[in-house]
């Protein structure tokens, strides 16, 4: 049934709907998934329908809510009790509880840094220093439920533009917001719609970027599985005010669920008309297609994506004609990141005014980021651009686990670069990451501690980055593969005292030299180390030493005679034999022998296997 | 082994028969035939007007397709950075000496093909790997020999 208003929209979606008060919702991203939502959510429901509660009690599946650290976790409505590491067994007694009003203790939330039990997700510092615009209807809406969204007030921005504002008034609004593109480069949102409503040629496109490659990133999956329509909502604004009549969701492979619930949106959306011909009976028409990313990095790349999309190889070209004027088929061509789109309805409904408020100078806004890697509190955090890294790592990611020493987080994926403790002030926004020599990239933050070698980090994303290399252009091609060897030999304990500044001449090459953002920025990763980290470049090629313990021609494992008890644990697991030891002895390794997997280290409950 | 040409055809006849759907319909052959024969290929270069070769360098130029068959079961270990600063490279090594082969390799008998992928977006849960779609986090080596073996036996 196509609707000619959004009211009327309501009416049909939302009349006779009555959701019971008391709801238990289950957060159902890929990660929780992966640890259990499905089999809970269906023990949940199986209690429910079994004992006939459905019209007292709805289990609810959500997209992800962000809190991936105590995934599978429920919230529970109306009190906001949030549980964490939920199991199916648990089931039963959630149902009782919530049925009653009462909460459960034994399932909440653990703070990791004062060990106090926090009944309530708000109260949680995890979500308590958010703000979260747009990922908190996550936590409200079924991703496969129009209704969900539109109850919210989702596709009243469609509306608003489309009944009330011309294109280049739409265009204005979203200039005078600040809103710059959230893929990576920080482009002025408004200013490119801008170029690609003026450039010449018919038809036009506009394009959801949602191949989100850079390793440690995963809130643009987040956004799709969990609220789909506010992505489509943002494009079909975009495309009115550019003038496209057609438009493209381009989707990595590997995110299978974020394609199902995009195309479950899409087919929504079409069947009341918001998509397709004469929409809202505004007489614009718009078409989106999805089309699934063949695993290639570079793909990421605005000329590579384009030509992907063409059915091409995602080879990039140099952009002396921006797409915006020759992008698909030589035709202008609009694209912008997931979490971009995601932001216009909300700029359209509240206003610029309101949405420049929110950031710094130079960044307006929210930004999401995911915070993983060594960090208490894994998960996607939004918070205001400005903020500092040190209250994101300390505030809200919980510091780090085991007591470890804090070593340096590193910003913008394989382009980024890595940001040492001396920097922890630093707020986080477009300009200030790049002033440091890294970037925001597209928002993966990923913590390392004093366990992770620099050095085999620089190596770990020259190596990706080679891999991801599409090959066309020689510094990327060639500097990335030299720069690779060199690396490797310094990680094996064979570098050279000419290596640093060999390093950091290939670097300035590619910058210089490269085609496309993937191999001018390529050096990032390797200068940024070189920059903050030098003594351990030098602790490698000078001393032949891993200060971190990681580079393994260069550690030896070892047991703590004093700290083993003799358990045995270590000597099962061992894969190569090379532990010895009686019964309530301390046992010991044979370096000749192990193969440095780590095994005895991952099992021993008393810390007594060390590295040197 | 015989390609069955009418599942070519059948995949075929769901897109437009033009170069734009090129690699979707590549997407859907590898779903089906679990990796590219040469046959469908010709096929499908002939149906949507694009040269033989453009097609040979669409297919190895994606990571998505394989030339060669793959195994039954599909052991996909991530290798984002999440999961590298916790220890995938170990898991890669722990599949290595269970199965004997490396990134991108078939067992000859065709029981398992070893991948790794850049990120799967639930860094959360690292070092993660997939076995036949099913996603296990928190992995060790241990967990892995015995996912491994669970398998096997």
């Amino acid at each position: 049934m196509k609707v000619r208003s959004i009211e009327e929209l309501r009416e049909e979606l939302l009349k006779g709907r009555q959701e019971p008060e008391r709801q238990i919702v289950v957060s159902g991203g890929t990660c929780g998934y992966a640890r259990g939502a499905g089999e809970i959510l269906s023990a949940l429901r199986e209690v429910v329908s079994s004992r006939g509660l459905g019209n007292q009690l709805m289990v609810k599946e959500t997209g992800c809510h962000g809190f991936c650290e105590v995934e599978p976790f429920s919230v529970v409505r109306p009190w906001g009790y949030l549980y964490q590491r939920v199991r199916p067994e648990d089931a039963p007694e959630i149902v009782e509880a919530t049925l009653e009003g009462r909460p459960i203790e034994r399932l909440f939330f653990c703070d990791p840094v004062t060990k106090e039990r926090i009944p309530k997700a708000e109260d949680i510092p995890f979500f308590r220093r958010q703000n979260r615009l747009l990922l908190g209807d996550n936590e409200r809406i079924s991703p496969e439920d129009i209704g969900d969204y539109v109850a919210l007030g989702g596709y009243r921005a469609l509306e608003k533009v489309l009944r009330e504002m011309s294109p280049e008034e739409v265009i204005e609004e979203v200039k005078r917001s600040g809103l710059r593109g959230r893929g990576g480069g920080g482009f002025p949102t408004g200013r490119k719609w801008e170029s690609c409503r003026r450039a010449e040629g018919e038809p036009k496109y506009v394009i959801c970027n949602a191949d989100e490659g850079d390793p440690g990133a995963y809130m643009d999956r987040s956004l799709l599985e969990g609220n789909p329509h506010s992505v489509l909502e943002g494009m079909i604004i975009g495309a009115y005010a550019i003038g496209a009549h057609e438009g493209f969701v381009y989707v990595r492979n590997e995110y299978p669920l974020a394609v199902k619930r995009i195309s479950t949106a899409i087919e929504q959306a079409e069947a009341y008309g918001l998509l397709g011909d004469d929409i809202l009976g505004s007489g614009f028409s718009f078409r989106v297609r999805v089309v699934r990313g063949g695993g290639a990095f570079v793909c990421g790349e605005s000329t590579a994506l384009m030509a992907s999309i063409e059915g091409k190889a995602g080879e990039p070209r140099a952009k002396y004609i921006h797409t915006v004027e020759s992008g698909i088929w030589g035709r202008p061509s609009n694209l912008n990141n997931v979490e971009t789109w995601a932001n216009v309805p909300l700029i359209i409904n509240r206003g610029a005014d309101w949405y420049r408020q929110i950031g710094t100078e130079g960044s307006k806004g929210t930004k999401i980021f995911s915070l993983v890697g060594k960090i208490n509190n894994t998960g996607l955090i939004e918070v205001p651009m400005g903020i500092t890294l040190r209250e994101i790592v300390y505030e809200i990611g919980g510091g780090i686990p085991g007591g470890k020493r804090f070593k340096a987080v590193q910003t913008g994926g394989p382009s980024g670069g890595c940001i040492p403790e001396e920097l922890l002030d630093l707020p986080v926004d477009f300009d200030e990451l790049t002033k440091v020599g890294s970037m925001m990239g597209s928002g993966g933050m990923i913590v390392m501690d004093e366990e992770t070698c620099m050095v085999d980090v620089a190596r770990y994303f020259v190596t990706f980055l080679e891999d991801e290399s599409c090959g066309k252009c020689v510094p990327c091609r060639e500097g990335l593969m030299q720069m690779r060897r060199i690396l490797e030999r310094i990680t094996r304990g064979e570098g050279r005292e000419e290596d640093i500044p060999l390093l950091e001449e290939i670097c300035e090459a590619m910058k210089d030299g490269s085609l496309c953002a993937l191999g001018r920025t390529a050096p990032n990763p390797v200068l940024t180390t070189l920059k903050y980290f030098r003594e351990e470049y030098e602790a490698h090629i000078r001393e032949k030493r891993c200060p971190a313990g990681v580079c393994r021609e260069l550690i030896t494992y070892y047991i703590d005679e004093e700290a083993c008890t003799g358990c045995g644990r270590c000597l099962k697991v061992c894969p190569a034999e090379a532990i010895t030891g009686q019964k309530k002895e301390p046992h010991r390794i044979d370096p000749e022998k192990c193969i440095k997997c780590g095994s005895c280290k991952e099992v021993c409950q008393f810390d007594a296997v060390k590295v040197k | 082994m015989k390609v069955d040409l009418k599942k070519v055809e059948e995949i075929l006849s769901r897109y437009d028969q033009a170069e734009h759907s090129l690699i979707a319909v590549l997407q859907d052959l590898q779903k089906e035939f679990n990796y590219l024969p040469e046959e469908a290929l010709k096929l499908v270069s002939d149906r949507l007007g694009v040269p033989y070769s453009q097609t040979y360098h669409v297919v190895t130029f994606y990571k998505a397709f394989s030339l060669k068959p793959r195994g039954r079961n599909i052991l996909t270990i991530c290798m984002g950075t999440a999961c590298h600063v916790r220890g995938a490279p170990k898991l890669v090594e722990e599949a290595k000496r269970v199965l004997g082969i490396g990134p991108g390799e078939t067992t000859p008998d065709l029981e398992y093909t070893v991948e790794t992928v850049n990120c799967l977006g639930c860094c959360a849960l690292g070092p993660v790997v997939v076995l036949n779609e099913r996603y296990h986090g928190g992995m060790t080596p241990r967990k892995l020999s015995s996912l491994l073996q669970g398998k096997e036996g």
